[in-house]
């Protein structure tokens, strides 16, 4: 097509615009693409954070502030649960299994989660994957601690170190539990959910951490308790924070959900992980979407300043456009020598914009695993990615047709007259 | 029969918003003739070569090229019956910057497949043709792949020249295309010029205002002469 071989070398003629364009376009493109793939990617990672859980039991707050707290380790529970409340779930005769969690203290940012070996059987991830320990054994000494794949990695632990857990959760001036250091016996895979940013200890061994502390405040003097005084007692719990239920039969739910939620004992709240996890990613996708349309506009930006470059060329170039005329190019010529000038512009764009996108996710992937637990994949573009793109394509050319009119008609009053 | 190459009669034409500019009773050009049209600037020389070429449309009268009523072509047959059978050389920037001078010469042939065929038929392809001009204009051939804009002007007007001439066409158009040269390298081009009207049996026709090239060719008409347009005073 001798129309591109043109188009292409009076481009090349205006390389420095002509490279600005591109890189303008490509960057967009670029983001666009990237806000696209962190998008899906934390979507997807995000419904898989818990499976095969059919009820979240806490106390009563909102569905979603459960949900946080239990689940991604985001804030606190407004109240406990009693033992004896968890006792009468666990022993419901629809329950199959029940894990208690008992949330509260933290380990240099990461939180600690109290609760038993159930957790490891029956807490399941993405589609039915439970977890699994990268080394080591899940624990069983009253001061042994299970790490998340994370927290290994992030602060440099190996089995058998000694840590030191803080009280509370905030990040300043925290009360040590440094009379009762906890070993590390076992490390877990990762898992892309926040189980990788947490500290796994049974429930006796966050009993007995607090078991001399009275009104928030730790015992001095001869109210202390040692380490191994701790083990003599006996430290049964007698709240817990939250409850995560299997049930024998699907059907259930619903029934067992409303019966919690109309429990007498204490105000419980019971919610289905699926519908809660679909409530907090619609309050998160309005950013999302912004996101997306924010990025669409950058592009929308991106293609208007080629419009600009092109229109602006046009004047300089009706000596270009006489000489076509004159050497026997048709009006509609001329025009599609503009058309396909934005075209082969946004296609630089894009391809630059994709080569950027996957030098970028090479680059960062470790980083966003590592910090964000976001895997973006290093794959193809997806079928939407690809409409995304093809709608960029389409759009430039729209806009290119824009001073191919204009290069049209100037070029039919001009014919091959043009007087400089 | 012999049908002349252009036939101009009751030719009538202004710019929108101008008063009439040509009003030519007739004109005539002979294939293979070579006519010298002299005017002073603004007196329309360039208006004329456009309505030959079909670009402007004439307000009234007939422009036959070849004994075909440009008026009764459609736009693009029009466009294309003008490349087919047309050369045109322009007083100066007459070639694309970005394109080697070889493909600066080619273009022609680019848009029109008949002056193509014509080039093949002649010297075998395209590229031989475009070398063959090049080299007939005086031109070394290691010029061929030089970028248009690093020549000079008169290098330049001579690969104009070319480009004009490849595919054989009946007639070569030349717009004041010496003006930018000096008095010497003038007649050098006219030579050359000549020279490859002969050789394809195209005729020329040249507009100047620069009276001292009419005796060079076959004949010489006067603008003012042939029009009857009121004249705008000049100052
Ligand atoms: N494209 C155009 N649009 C409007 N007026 C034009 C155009 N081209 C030429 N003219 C007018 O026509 C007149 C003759 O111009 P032109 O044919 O270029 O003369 P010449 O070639 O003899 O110098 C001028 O007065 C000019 O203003
Ligand atoms: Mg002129």
């Amino acid at each position: 097509m001798y129309l591109l071989r043109l188009a292409l070398a009076s481009l090349s003629n205006r390389r420095f615009t002509a490279l600005l364009t591109v890189f303008a376009i490509g960057l967009s493109v670029c983001l666009l693409l990237a806000v696209e793939r962190v998008r899906t990617e934390a979507r997807a990672s995000f419904a898989s954070t818990i499976s095969g859980t059919d009820l979240i039991v806490g106390a009563r707050s909102g569905s979603v502030n459960l949900l946080l707290y239990s689940v991604f380790r985001i804030g606190n529970a407004t109240n406990n649960i009693r033992w004896d409340s968890f006792e009468t779930l666990a022993n419901h005769p629809q329950v199959d299994w029940a894990i208690p969690l008992s949330l509260g203290d933290s380990h240099k940012g990461y939180r600690v989660l109290g609760t038993n070996g159930d957790y490891f059987e029956h807490y399941h991830y993405g589609r039915g994957l439970s977890l699994e320990l990268a080394e080591g054994k899940p624990f069983q000494d009253l001061f042994d601690v299970v790490l998340g794949a994370e927290v290994a990695q992030a602060l440099g632990y190996h089995l058998g170190d000694h840590i030191v857990l803080a009280h509370g959760v905030s990040t300043v001036s925290l009360q040590q539990h440094d009379d009762k250091p906890f070993v590390v016996t076992g490390i877990l895979e990762r898992t892309g959910t926040p189980v990788d940013r947490t500290l796994h200890i049974s429930l006796e061994g966050m009993e007995a951490l607090h078991v001399d502390w009275k009104n928030g405040v730790p015992a001095r003097g001869a109210g202390k308790v040692s380490a191994e005084q701790a083990r003599e007692m006996h430290l049964q719990p007698t709240a817990i924070t939250a409850v995560m239920l299997g049930l024998k039969s699907k059907i259930a739910t619903f029934a067992l959900q409303r019966q919690i939620n109309e429990y007498r004992g204490e105000p419980l709240l019971a919610v289905l992980p699926g519908v809660a996890l679909q409530e907090l990613w619609s309050l998160m996708s309005t950013a999302e979407k912004a996101l997306l349309v924010v990025s669409v506009f950058v592009v929308l930006v991106g293609l208007i300043g080629m419009l600009t470059a092109i229109l602006a060329s046009l004047n300089e170039r009706r000596r270009e456009m006489a000489i076509l005329r004159s050497v026997g190019a048709r009006p509609w010529h001329v025009a599609g020598l503009l058309v396909m000038e934005a075209f082969a512009l946004a296609t630089a764009g894009v391809g630059l914009g994709l080569g950027l996108l996957y030098v970028g996710i090479a680059v960062s992937r470790g980083f966003l695993q590592a910090n964000y637990g976001l895997d973006l994949p290093l794959a193809l573009p997806s079928a939407y990615e690809w409409s995304l793109l093809g709608g960029i394509l389409g759009t430039a050319i729209l806009m290119g047709s824009v001073p191919a009119w204009r290069a049209y008609r100037q070029s039919l009053a001009d014919g091959m007259s043009v007087r400089l | 029969m012999t049908v002349s190459l252009i036939k101009l009669t009751a030719l009538g034409f202004a710019w929108p918003g101008q008063p009439e500019l040509l009003n030519i009773p007739t004109f005539t050009l002979d294939r293979g003739e070579r006519l010298f049209l002299k005017g002073p600037s603004g007196s329309g020389k360039t208006t004329l070569l456009g309505l030959l070429g079909g670009v402007q449309t004439v307000k009234r009268g007939n422009v036959h090229l070849l004994g075909t009523d440009l008026a009764k072509l459609s736009a693009s047959k029009r466009d294309r019956f003008r490349v087919d059978h047309t050369g045109y050389i322009f007083q100066q920037f007459n070639l694309l910057p970005f394109l080697s001078v070889e493909e600066n010469v080619q273009l022609p042939c680019r848009f029109s497949k008949e002056r193509a065929h014509r080039a093949e038929a002649r010297h075998g392809s395209v590229v031989e043709a475009s070398r063959h001009l090049l080299a007939q204009l005086g031109l070394a051939p290691d010029l061929g792949t030089r970028r248009a804009d690093s020549l000079s002007i008169g290098q330049q007007q001579r690969v104009a020249a070319a480009r004009a001439l490849i595919g054989s066409p009946e007639l070569v158009i030349a717009d004041e295309p010496t003006s930018a040269l000096d008095a010497d390298a003038r007649e050098g081009f006219l030579k050359l010029l000549f020279a490859e009207c002969s050789a394809s049996g195209a005729g020329l026709l040249f507009v100047s205002h620069d009276q001292s090239l009419a005796p060079l060719f076959d004949r010489t008409l006067s603008l003012s002469e042939l029009n009857r347009a009121a004249r705008p005073l000049e100052n």
